[in-house]
């Protein structure tokens, strides 16, 4: 399929589920707490910022990739020049099958399949853009890290160069394209988020063998030098 | 050793400043020129490596006879009907895109003297460093009664595609209620899991197919690796259908006849429908004709992987005798980055960065019931020594052992997207 063909198909079934899903609006408490596997990555509410992935205050009527201080997958920089806007349309379509919508995505996730969850989470994320009618400004819900971490190690430059040859150890599993299929994508997360993941696993307070295995051996100058790689990696 | 930035970039300045001394550069082109010999895990990720790390500095050729790469890896998920074989193929045009001069043909010569390689269609290539992968052959009469004329008749299907194949029909071909055998290796060899993976694949294809089917292993060894794991998952999904026979009951005394169909076992012979026999192992044959092996395997180098024979030969993978890794697509992949760190560093002057090596095996048991065992290592003067592992536990739930199987598909095509571009 060319380029031009899958963003038209893309909008099309855009379009398509826009009238299959016109209806009543979800619940936004139910929607925050369905929210809550999605903050890992996405901050929302006053103080947003970039995490792993964009912030999503003022998503709605946003052109797809439409933030510029984000690096979003290709997909989304080409579905974005074609036109794809997000409202809950498009989103109830992208959040039921994320890999689907958009081949591309790096979101690791593998998607919301029950309806009345996507029309809730829709109906929170509604009440951070432009215009919520009738809903109260909302405190900021995201949390930037799960593990504490010391500020010293946050503050490690690294060096991209040794951080290039170490990540070959990673791009084993992890694909440098930011391809996530059965493991996550770790391109382009911000630095810190990388540090305290890592430091995590190697203080084994997150869960896996293979992880837990890789980072004990890195030191913390092993780690910044990893981060600040993988921060910019352009492939 | 806590190391901080400053004084592992004073080693290290040192030491690539040593290798980078003696610089070796291509006949007059002015470019390095490294031949690469084989294409499989570490071969072709060393290849790849190094061009595109040098970004066109060095002059990178690589030798594979064939013009579609199937994976060893997964091809047990061939068998039990999880894969099909073209899931397992790959092209060499992303390696050719990332800058790698692919050449189809077979080395059939290395003088190492004037630093030549000759292949089979009798071009000459000129190398200022050779990295030889070659993957396995075999031992010629380790199995009594087996060679490669007999391969037919009982497949070892141990190098991925057409011997693969065979095996899957020889398998779909069994009478209701046969008997599939297998001879497996000893050690050291290919994929320490891959035979009882092999064992559970089959036996999901027959529990599904052909439920009276048995399947009895005849081992030269007393155990293996995630032994506990795969007898617990064969009680649990294949009661009673597998017979593992190891070297304490004689599985190492075993002898077949091709043409009768027969497996004998410590003197006891049972005639059998399907006979895969895996024998026993040494490095792939350009590594001995290169006169870099010492018996069957390549002794090499942990800190770079250059044979203990001569400093600008290299040995990848299963045919280096290197130390604790396990001969493993991954340990291949592993230990291919280490030296194409090294060798870009010999003939450029970049930096070189000390050895790291990893490995982590996953086996399929069952549908979605996945196992996975790993370890880190690191360059000691006199191996790769083991620092670090892990291994999967029996009694894990079915959502762990699925995460586990998923995990495995996620490696495998990260894996062969760093292999292959």
């Amino acid at each position: 399929m060319t380029r031009c063909t899958w963003v038209l198909s893309t909008v099309a079934a855009a379009l398509i589920g826009a009238s299959a899903n016109a209806g009543e609006f979800g619940d936004p408490e139910a929607g925050a707490k369905v929210y809550s596997q999605c903050k890992g990555c996405h901050q929302v509410g006053a103080g947003a910022i970039h995490r792993i992935g964009p912030h999503l205050n003022g998503l709605f009527g946003r052109p797809a990739a439409g933030l510029e201080d984000f690096k979003y997958s290709k997909s989304f920089q080409r579905a974005g020049a074609s036109g794809l806007e997000w409202h809950a349309e498009t989103l109830d379509a992208f959040l039921e099958n994320p890999r689907s919508y958009a081949s591309g995505t790096r979101m690791s996730y593998r998607g919301l399949k029950d309806e009345a969850d996507r029309k809730n989470v829709i109906a929170y994320l509604r009440t951070f853009s432009d215009d919520p009618a009738n809903i109260p400004e909302a405190d900021p819900t995201a949390t930037p890290t799960d593990h504490d971490i010391d500020p010293a190690i946050l503050a490690i430059q690294g060096d991209p160069e040794y951080g290039e040859y170490l990540s070959s150890e990673c791009t084993t599993c992890h694909q440098a394209s930011g391809g996530d299929d059965g493991i996550p994508s770790i391109v382009y997360w911000p630095e810190d988020e990388f540090v305290v993941a890592m430091h995590a696993y190697k203080n084994k307070q997150r869960q896996h063998p293979v992880m837990q295995m890789i980072a004990g051996r890195l030191n913390d100058e092993e780690i910044a030098a990893l981060a600040a790689y993988f921060k910019n990696l352009d492939n | 050793m806590k190391l901080n930035r400053r004084t592992f970039l004073g080693t290290t300045v040192a030491a690539s400043a040593t290798l980078a001394a003696p610089m070796v550069l291509g006949d007059g082109h002015g470019k390095p020129r490294v031949v690469v010999i084989g294409g499989g895990a570490g071969g072709a990720t060393a290849a790849r490596y190094i061009a595109k790390d040098s970004k066109g500095a060095v002059d990178v050729t690589l030798i594979e006879p064939t013009r579609t790469y199937y994976t060893c890896f997964f091809s047990n998920l061939y068998l039990g009907g999880f894969k099909e074989m073209n899931d397992l193929g790959h092209s060499y045009g992303g390696l050719a895109a990332s800058g790698v001069n692919v050449v189809h043909d077979w080395a059939v010569g290395v003088d190492r003297d004037t630093k030549t390689v000759t292949l089979a269609g009798g071009a000459q290539i000129k190398y200022d460093k050779l990295i030889l992968s070659p993957g396995i052959d075999f031992v010629d009469m380790s199995v009594p009664g087996w060679d490669v004329t007999t391969q037919n008749a009982m497949p070892h299907a141990y190098k991925a595609g057409s011997q693969t194949e065979l095996l899957k029909a020889q398998l779909m071909a069994m009478p209701e209620g046969g008997v599939f055998a297998m001879v497996a290796p000893p050690n050291p060899y290919r994929c320490p899991p891959g035979p009882y993976e092999r064992i559970s694949m089959v036996a999901h294809y027959l529990k599904n197919n052909n439920p009276t089917a048995k399947i009895i292993v005849a081992d030269p060894k007393p155990k293996f690796s995630k032994m506990g794991l795969f007898q617990e998952g064969w009680a649990n999904h294949y009661e009673g259908m597998v017979d593992w026979i190891g070297e304490d009951f004689g599985g190492g005394n075993v002898s077949v006849d091709a043409s009768a169909m027969t497996v004998t076992i410590d003197g006891e012979e049972t005639k059998v429908d399907v006979c895969n026999v895996i024998p026993a192992m040494k490095a792939g044959r350009i590594a001995d004709i290169a006169g870099v092996t010492d018996g069957n395997w390549a002794p090499v180098n942990a800190a770079d992987m250059s044979t203990k024979a001569d400093p600008d030969v290299y040995v990848l993978g299963d045919a280096s005798q290197q130390g604790d890794m396990p001969k493993s697509g991954f340990s291949a992949n592993s230990q291919a980055k280490v030296c194409a760190n090294a060798v870009r560093g010999a003939l450029t002057g970049s930096k070189v960065f000390p050895a790291k090596f990893s490995n982590t095996c996953w086996s399929l048991i069952a549908a979605d019931d996945g196992v996975k065992v790993g370890a880190t290592y690191e360059a000691t003067p006199d191996k790769i020594a083991k620092v670090d592992g892990f291994i999967s536990q029996t009694g894990e739930s079915a959502d762990v052992r699925k995460a586990t199987y998923q995990e495995s598909e996620g490696w495998y095509s990260g894996i062969t997207a760093d292999m292959l571009g």
